[in-house]
């Protein structure tokens, strides 16, 4: 019995790769067990290589699975790129269409299967994902009625022969396969789930799930890869609320018409990645001095330019914490696990409403895209808080004069009235400005602005500026990321301790400003630091230097090829420094 | 019920002696009034410009932003409140140069504002350089030889992507451009008023003088049909552009607003942001 079950399953892109992967997972989900998806795909639509990759287990994952133990190959290609990742015992499931050939460097076993016949001969060849999944079952030992349910969700609308067809490819592939193990195939059987029913979700997924409980009703963006599936699912869901989305021309109307709604008084979003935020920049600077709420979501892709448009990396870090000329009070939050990501989206309309000021939810592609099973949310948890919106109504202001929509107040908050209130009339201006926004470029009137502005952020408030598994008070080694590495980095901390060290993790949750009264304490009492980074030139580490000092201690780990990090390599660069 | 008077604040243009934006800025005043605004009822969004302080200088809701971005921030700030009046304005260099992709989209899209172009031909507060609407041979500090690009036609190109109306008017005309905003306030759509509004400081060709004698009022036009597209880039190109009154109205095409399926009839900013339990559990339940 294993407790642990990596699958991957390769192809053309166009080819059908993701729905074998989904019916696969969603199936396995259903019956208790964690999943863990990643995909690898390419910016081409139809052609070129695809793969996606499910860990199963029986435990809560959040990471990539160091080996493979079933790749399902649709092509050569598949098995070229790929099969290095299996171990000696792993099996290889190919179509026997195109005459598969096991490379001679490896241990694990291939089975020619005739995928595409047998589908041919049900009906259809693109079936062949169907007789996929039934083979898979077999080396699995996995009674197929579990599938039963999902190809009905699917292909129910096509009615019940297409559905019955489909359970008679499964059913096949699985006869076929059983057939040939026989002699000498290993079944790898999972040990059994706890039948509980989660969700499987992406953290984009959860991020506008975030938005609709914060009370978001209005989206205004421009489609990028990793980013585009928040504003695709709030288009779906918003109108049931009576909001909506538009798809502006750019990011620089996505981000204005987003500081429209949100002056208007609607709690708005907008979401990117890299190469929109780079067109947002000035953007965030208007919202900054005009002390407007924004929150924006930037899933980071491999930059600079286009870069890596489908790949991991998380390279954007100082460009949001500094983008945008000039000086502004900012909050930098970065989710490390899809369950963070719906709590914290929700909460950056919170913090963007209270201190007047851009939020941006700092997402990477891995945790964006990267399909998993997820914990219950609740929804109860989530706390909707205004700041100084003026709720109640207001005394006439004689002559006409402006409300004082910019008074210097102690914390830097200032209270804000929305067009329509009476009696709230003010003027805003991307100009410096005195209290009542009218411009104003009097030295004393600058500092009192500048000053009062960058007060409000020093009382800033957040749950859990840092997610802490820190159970030693001397430590050997700290090890310190941020979004989706928290899965790599939980399993090579464990591996380590088994190695006879004391490791503490720490995974920054609120980059900027930076918390460091909480890092402080876990960088002392630590022999060593490392900073685990998808980037090439350790931004977070350099922040943390900055902001902690203790440069000495801290080691930089940085991977930036596009992949995300695997729990092995984290394990094996950490004992490097003992 | 307010007057134009109530629509006027205590600050003091910082406008040039002369300079064409001060009537746009009455006429908007006006217009205000005349269509039964209360102050807090409207909102003036602005670009970046002489003609972008516009926004300042009224006693409303004033976005003074970024330059070139006024339609979307007006367009955000009229979804998140449909009972608002939104008027975007700014400059020929903000809505035509820098901003013209959100011109052309903002016109395409088609949601319910009024947008008013105070056009000069130059930009006036970076002290004179050629702007998208200067003539071929004008000089200025940036075409010194002569400006050798064409110069764009705001009307003809709004006729082509869409528009549902399309107005032009010359500064001096207080009436006729006060009468065009309301007409354009009240229109259910996207409204792009175009004003000549002379820069008495850099461009020296296009004159109050240059525009009497070289502008056409429609009303002068017989037999002109403002509902009718072909007839309006007709006289449009025998005019080369120097019209002024309204130049073409669709009444039929719904605005944006009415178009979009599920949108509060209410005003957004009102509604409850409490999700509840059970509209969460139904979201939650198709990820299971
Ligand atoms: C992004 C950006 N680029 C350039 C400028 C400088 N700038 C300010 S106003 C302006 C042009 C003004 O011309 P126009 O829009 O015609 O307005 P006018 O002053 O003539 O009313 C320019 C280039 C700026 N503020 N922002
Ligand atoms: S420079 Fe020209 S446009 Fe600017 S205020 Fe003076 S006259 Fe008006
Ligand atoms: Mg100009």
């Amino acid at each position: 019995m294993i407790n642990q079950l990596s699958w991957k399953v390769g192809g053309q892109q166009g080819e059908g790769i993701e729905s074998t992967g989904e019916i696969f997972a969603i199936a396995l989900n259903r019956m208790g067990y964690y999943l863990y998806g990643y995909r690898h795909f390419s910016s081409r639509i139809k052609g070129g290589h695809t793969n996606n990759k499910i860990r199963v287990s029986t435990t809560e994952i959040r990471s990539i699975s160091d080996d493979l133990d079933i790749l399902v190959a649709f092509d050569q290609e598949t098995i070229d790129v790929n099969y290095q990742e299996l171990h000696s015992k792993g099996v290889i499931l190919a179509d026997s269409k195109f005459n598969p050939k096991k490379p001679e460097d490896t241990l694990a076993s291939l089975y020619a299967v005739p995928f595409t016949e047998i589908a041919t001969q049900l009906g259809t060849s693109l079936m062949k994902n169907m007789v996929a999944i039934g083979a898979t079952s077999a080396v699995l030992d996995l009674d197929i009625q579990v599938f039963e349910v999902v190809v009905r969700e699917i292909f129910g609308k096509k009615g019940d022969k297409v559905v019955a067809k489909n359970m008679e490819a499964i059913q096949a592939g699985f006869d076929y396969m059983k057939e040939q193990m026989e002699a000498n195939v290993p079944t790898m059987v999972l040990e059994k789930a706890d039948g509980k029913h989660r969700m499987y979700m992406i953290g984009n997924d959860a991020i506008a799930l975030g938005a609709l409980a914060a009370g978001c009703r209005f989206m205004a963006a421009y489609p990028i890869t990793p980013a585009s599936d928040i504003m695709e699912y709030l288009i779906k869901k918003l109108p049931a609320l009576g909001g909506t989305v538009i798809q502006t021309e750019d990011e620089i109307a996505a981000c204005t018409m987003t500081i429209g709604a949100s002056y208007g008084g609607v709690r708005a979003i907008t979401a990117s990645s890299g190469p929109g935020l780079s067109l947002k920049m000035e953007a965030i600077g208007l919202a900054g001095i005009t002390e407007t709420p924004l929150v924006i979501v930037d899933t980071q892709r491999g930059g600079p330019s286009t870069g890596l448009p489908t790949k991991q990396e998380q390279s954007d870090l100082m460009a949001m914490i500094y983008g945008t000329h000039g000086e502004i009070p900012k909050i930098v939050m970065a989710p490390s696990t899809v369950q963070e990501a719906f709590y914290d989206t929700a909460e950056a309309f919170n913090l963007a409403e209270e201190y007047q000021c851009p939020v941006i939810v700092l997402s990477d592609l891995q945790l964006s895209l990267g399909k998993q099973t997820v914990e219950p949310l609740d929804v109860s948890k989530v706390e909707i808080r205004r700041g100084k919106l003026v709720t109640d109504e207001l005394p006439e202001i004689e002559n006409k004069g402006y409300f004082k929509r910019y008074e210097v107040t102690e914390d830097g908050v200032s209270p804000r009235t929305i067009p329509g209130m009476k009696n709230g009339i003010h003027h805003v201006t991307g100009v410096e400005h005195a209290e009542t926004g009218k411009p104003s470029e009097s030295a004393a009137n600058r500092i009192a602005q500048m000053d009062k502005r960058f007060r409000k952020v020093e009382s800033i408030r957040f749950n859990t500026p840092v997610y802490k598994n820190a159970p030693h008070e001397e430590a050997d080694l700290l090890i310190v990321g941020f979004n989706s590495t928290r899965g790599a980095i939980e399993e090579a901390m464990i591996r380590l301790e088994k190695d006879g060290l004391k490791v503490n993790h720490a995974q920054i949750r609120l980059i900027h400003p930076f918390p460091t009264d909480e890092v402080l304490p876990l960088v002392r009492s630590a022999k060593k630091v490392i900073v685990v980074e998808n980037n090439a030139t350790g931004q977070l580490a350099n922040i943390m230097k900055m902001n902690v000092g203790h440069a000495e201690k801290i080691t930089k780990y940085l991977k930036y090829d596009g992949n995300p990090f695997l729990p092995h390599e984290v394990h094996s660069k950490c004992k490097e420094l003992f | 019920m307010a007057t134009f008077k109530d629509f006027r604040n205590d600050v003091k243009p910082n406008w040039c002696p002369g300079c064409g934006d001060f009537s746009v800025q009455a006429a908007m005043q006006r217009a205000a009034a005349n269509v039964g605004l209360e102050p807090q009822n409207l909102a003036v969004v602005s670009g970046i410009g002489c003609s972008g302080r516009i926004s300042g200088y009224i006693n409303s809701y004033g976005f003074h932003g970024i330059h070139g971005r006024s339609l979307p921030i007006a367009q955000g700030v009229k979804m998140a409140n449909r009972d608002l009046t939104v008027i975007a304005s700014g400059g020929d260099g903000d809505g035509y140069a820098i901003g013209m992709g959100h011109t052309i989209h903002a016109i395409r899209r088609n949601i319910d504002i009024t947008y008013v172009v105070m056009d000069n031909q130059i930009y006036g507060l970076t002290k004179g350089q050629t702007s998208p609407r200067s003539a071929v041979g004008f000089k200025t500090k940036s075409t010194p030889m002569g400006s050798i690009e064409q110069s764009i036609s705001p009307m003809e190109m709004a006729l082509t992507v869409g528009a549902t109306f399309v107005a032009q008017s010359f500064s001096t005309d207080l009436k006729d451009l006060t009468a065009l905003i309301e007409a354009g306030i009240n229109h259910k759509g996207f409204a792009l008023i175009n004003v000549f509004s002379p820069c008495v400081t850099y461009n020296k060709v296009n004159t109050y003088d240059w525009f009497k004698e070289n502008l056409t009022k429609l009303s002068d036009v017989e037999g002109y049909d403002a509902s009718n597209r072909e007839m309006a880039m007709q006289t449009l190109m025998k005019h080369n552009g120097l019209v002024t009154g309204l130049i073409y109205q669709n009444n039929e095409r719904p605005s944006y607003q009415e178009l979009l399926t599920g949108y509060s009839e209410e005003p957004l900013v009102d509604s409850n942001l409490n999700l509840d339990q059970a509209h969460f559990d139904k979201l939650v339940a198709e990820f299971m």
